[in-house]
């Protein structure tokens, strides 16, 4: 039994080193010379300093934005320390209520809109972090942006263009829209 | 359901099966008994390890001496765990000062990291230095997959050895898993995870000034005990790092499935974009698929292992569709609000509360089949916001004993053990003596065969009880009504198949989940794995019998139809009274 037990601790803090630190360090070294962009977080960086990330979400509440994903983090939307969900159940009565809050602020930044509100914009995301929309929660917001901004439509339309990737390989996933980057490139715009 | 919705799932089984000969017949030389072209490539490591550890690589084991040390390896694995979280705050790569984490929170993680359950109590990002992420967390998402490599191949030995009592040598078995599978596996897929975004280093986090500034309001009691609300502004926002990919590589392909960040795999840095997600659900099922081929080459006859991987596919394929299906659906509380939750081609449209945009349905729906049919336990999505019946098929999933694929070599020891059961139903069918594999099934290998089938499910059932009638356990329900007996329901499940996904409102770290859950996942794993070695002992000691007129064909559509039934009757016996007071009570009363 000892010399299993020595055969067991010696195994166990060779295949630490190896898998512990000799394997992460390997893949951070590679990771950093081939990948840097994305191994130090996908950093979308306006005049030399750091603005944001291109996959991390930000909270957006000026009707002169395009509103991203609603964000269950606490204690504020989007906080990249406590990612995470709602954890609300379909049949959750608070559940409806928050999607009916929404559906309300939305309302009230444009009340002229009285299309059906795409269901991505008024359910929190997984993560309390997505960076994107889909182009419908896009489309819906696109007038709004354009006249506070007093900006042509179509100028907005062909920014939210730009910013739309298709499914990946053409398969994979959904079309979506990333809400940080289109807002800055429509501040830009100034 | 979409054109689209199909595509993702047919392409994901295309790739996925294309995959299982190569990788398979490469496990198969990698354990296999005689040198050849990959371990006499790696020979000059292993002798050199096996030197520095005082172990023959000539010893051949028998079942108890190979149980013991697995037993001794894991509890000493556990323990160093366990000691790493409870002293990180001293030690270095620990660039958010996180202090040490608490006893019953440290020993439940370490229990579920070395049982490959991975069941995540805490928080990621706010909770655990990088050295301990990559010392105690990654190290053990490597070793739990490759002992279940090791028993795996020690129970299929069982089968093709005869006369002996030996079934090979457990220190080799794991090096040969971790060197020559997990490692230069791991090492690919890292590096594919950071080229679609998932970030990979040891600087401390990044704080970056928001586009807008918002505000939220924060309540404190002030000196005499008033509530004071205030407004607090938030003008920054905290980017969490560190080394996550080299974790979520072998999170993944060692279907362990403990996050990085708290989000899991619905975290954009875990799981950035849609081929990051293809890529993880491959590398679930990767292995576990892979392993059927191998165990036909081990067993002689590769008929033997497309059998078990129809089996799999059988019970796996109609799930997956049906959760797909189940989220497309949608959430029937929001019928009568001015919602669209119709696809088109701007949205995947569906339940997208809990989801993220970039993985819509079709990528979530595969990925919660994936997940849960493996043991992995990863999520890109919070399971608990699924609606009532695609939140049924994870729980679902699991309940049959985590054999469809299941985990990293336990997935396909536990469907031999419903492999023999229904050999032995057959046997009693037609009044003949069971044989599998060409050998006879008695009352000795019955006897471990029914318990390895039935301790999860009794672990299940018995757990789910207490959890319901002691205060403690119901108090950390989140949801009202038939959905938060679900949320009990699930996390019972889940531990007791070592799964580790969960429906995540259950605020589970508390004393009592952190001790009851931990027992849990001990007692699902390591009784389990002595009780799986016991059998193949006992069978290895035993003459191969020939084939013979009455012998029961293995490799047929008649014994893979059996083989499903056997699991799905287990499965479906044990938990729809359970299941019909959750989910289906759910469904029912949102159906109208």
């Amino acid at each position: 039994m000892s010399k299993l037990l020595r055969q067991s601790f010696l195994l166990l803090l060779v295949m630490t080193v190896v898998t512990g630190l000799i394997y992460p360090l390997a893949v951070t070294g590679v990771a950093q010379l081939i990948f840097p962009r994305q191994a130090n977080g996908s950093l979308v960086v306006k005049d030399g300093r750091p603005v944001g990330s291109a996959l991390i979400g930000q909270s957006f509440t000026d009707p002169k934005y395009f509103w991203g994903r609603p964000s269950a983090t606490t204690p504020m939307a989007d906080n990249g320390m406590a990612s995470g969900g709602s954890n609300l159940g379909p049949s959750n009565p608070a559940l409806t209520a928050a999607i009916k809050q929404r559906i309300d602020a939305l309302h009230n930044a444009d009340p002229g809109n009285h299309a059906p509100v795409p269901v991505d914009l008024v359910t929190a995301s997984g993560s309390g972090l997505d960076p994107q929309i889909s182009p419908a929660a896009a489309q819906y917001q696109l007038a709004r942006v354009a006249r506070l901004r007093g900006l042509p439509v179509a100028r907005v339309q062909s920014l939210v263009r730009e910013y739309t990737s298709g499914r990946q390989l053409g398969v994979l996933g959904e079309p979506r829209v990333n809400v940080l980057e289109l807002n800055l490139a429509l501040d830009a715009l100034r | 359901m979409t054109v689209n919705d199909y595509l993702q799932i047919g392409l994901f089984l295309a790739v996925l099966l294309l995959l299982v000969k190569p990788v398979g017949s490469y496990m198969a030389l990698v354990f296999a008994e005689s040198p050849n072209r990959v371990t006499r490539f790696g020979g000059h490591v292993e002798r050199g390890i096996y030197r520095v550890c005082g172990i023959r690589a000539d010893e051949d084991m028998g079942w108890k001496r190979y149980a013991l040390a697995v037993l001794a390896f894991n509890v000493l694995g556990l323990l160093a765990v366990y000691l790493l979280q409870r002293v990180q705050q001293w030690l270095p790569l620990n660039p958010q000062h996180f202090g040490a984490v608490s006893p019953d929170s440290a020993m439940n993680t370490a229990i579920s990291f070395v049982t490959n359950t991975n069941w995540q109590g805490y928080s990621g990002e706010s909770t655990m230095s990088y050295l301990t992420q990559m010392m105690g967390m990654t190290v053990q998402n490597f070793l739990s997959a490759a002992t279940g490599l090791a028993v795996l191949v020690a129970v299929v030995r069982g089968f093709v050895r005869h006369g002996t009592k030996a079934l090979g040598n457990f220190w080799v078995d794991l090096t040969r898993g971790t060197l020559y599978v997990l490692l230069p596996l791991s090492m690919l897929i890292a590096l594919l995870l950071v080229s679609q975004g998932v970030v990979q280093n040891l600087k401390p986090y990044v704080d970056v000034p928001v586009l807008q500034a918002t505000s939220y309001a924060q309540t404190t009691q002030d000196a005499t005990g008033h509530e004071v609300t205030k407004n607090v502004a938030v003008t920054t926002q905290t980017l969490p790092m560190g080394p996550a990919a080299s974790q979520i590589a072998i999170k993944h392909l060692g279907t362990n499935g403990g996050g990085f960040f708290s989000a899991n795999s619905a975290h954009p840095y875990e799981n950035p974009t849609p081929l990051s997600n293809f890529i993880e659900m491959l590398a679930i099922l990767l292995i576990p698929g892979g392993l059927c081929y191998t165990f036909g080459k081990m067993v002689g006859d590769t008929r033997q292992g497309w059998a078990i991987l129809a089996t799999m596919l059988l019970i796996f394929v109609p799930l997956a569709i049906g959760a797909v299906a189940a989220e497309q659906a949608g959430n029937p509380a929001l019928h009568g609000l001015a919602v669209d939750a119709h696809a088109s081609a701007l949205q995947s449209g569906g339940n997208m509360e809990g989801k993220e945009t970039r993985f819509g349905i079709a990528s979530t729906g595969l990925f919660v089949a994936v997940t849960t049919a493996a043991s992995c336990g990863a999520v890109n999505a919070m399971h608990d916001s699924l609606t009532a019946l695609g939140g049924m098929v994870p729980m679902w999933l699991m309940q049959l004993g985590e054999v469809i694929f299941g985990g990293v070599g336990s997935g396909l020891y536990g469907m031999l053990a419903f492999a023999v059961v229904a050999v032995f139903i057959a046997g009693l069918m037609v009044g003949r003596t069971p044989e599998y594999l060409g050998k006879k099934i008695e009352a000795h290998e019955m006897k471990m065969a029914s318990l390895a089938v039935l301790l999860p499910c009794a672990l299940v059932v018995i757990g789910t009880a207490i959890a319901v009638l002691v205060p403690a356990g119901a108090s950390s329900v989140a949801n009202p009504g038939a959905h938060g007996f679900s949320e009990i329901l699930y996390a019972l499940t889940s531990a007791s198949n070592n799964n580790g996904s969960a429906f995540a409102g259950l605020s589970a770290n508390t004393l009592f989940w952190n001790v009851l859950l931990g027992a849990c996942m001990f007692l699902a794993r390591f009784p389990l794995i002595i009780a799986m070695l016991a059998m193949a002992g006992s069978l290895a000691a035993k003459r191969h019998v020939p084939e013979s007129a009455g012998t029961l064909p293995t490799h047929t559509p008649l014994f893979v139809v059996l083989l499903a039934c056997v699991v799905i009757v287990v499965g479906a016996l044990t938990f729809l009274p359970a299941l019909a007071l959750g989910p289906i009570a759910e469904y029912l009363m949102s159906a109208h």
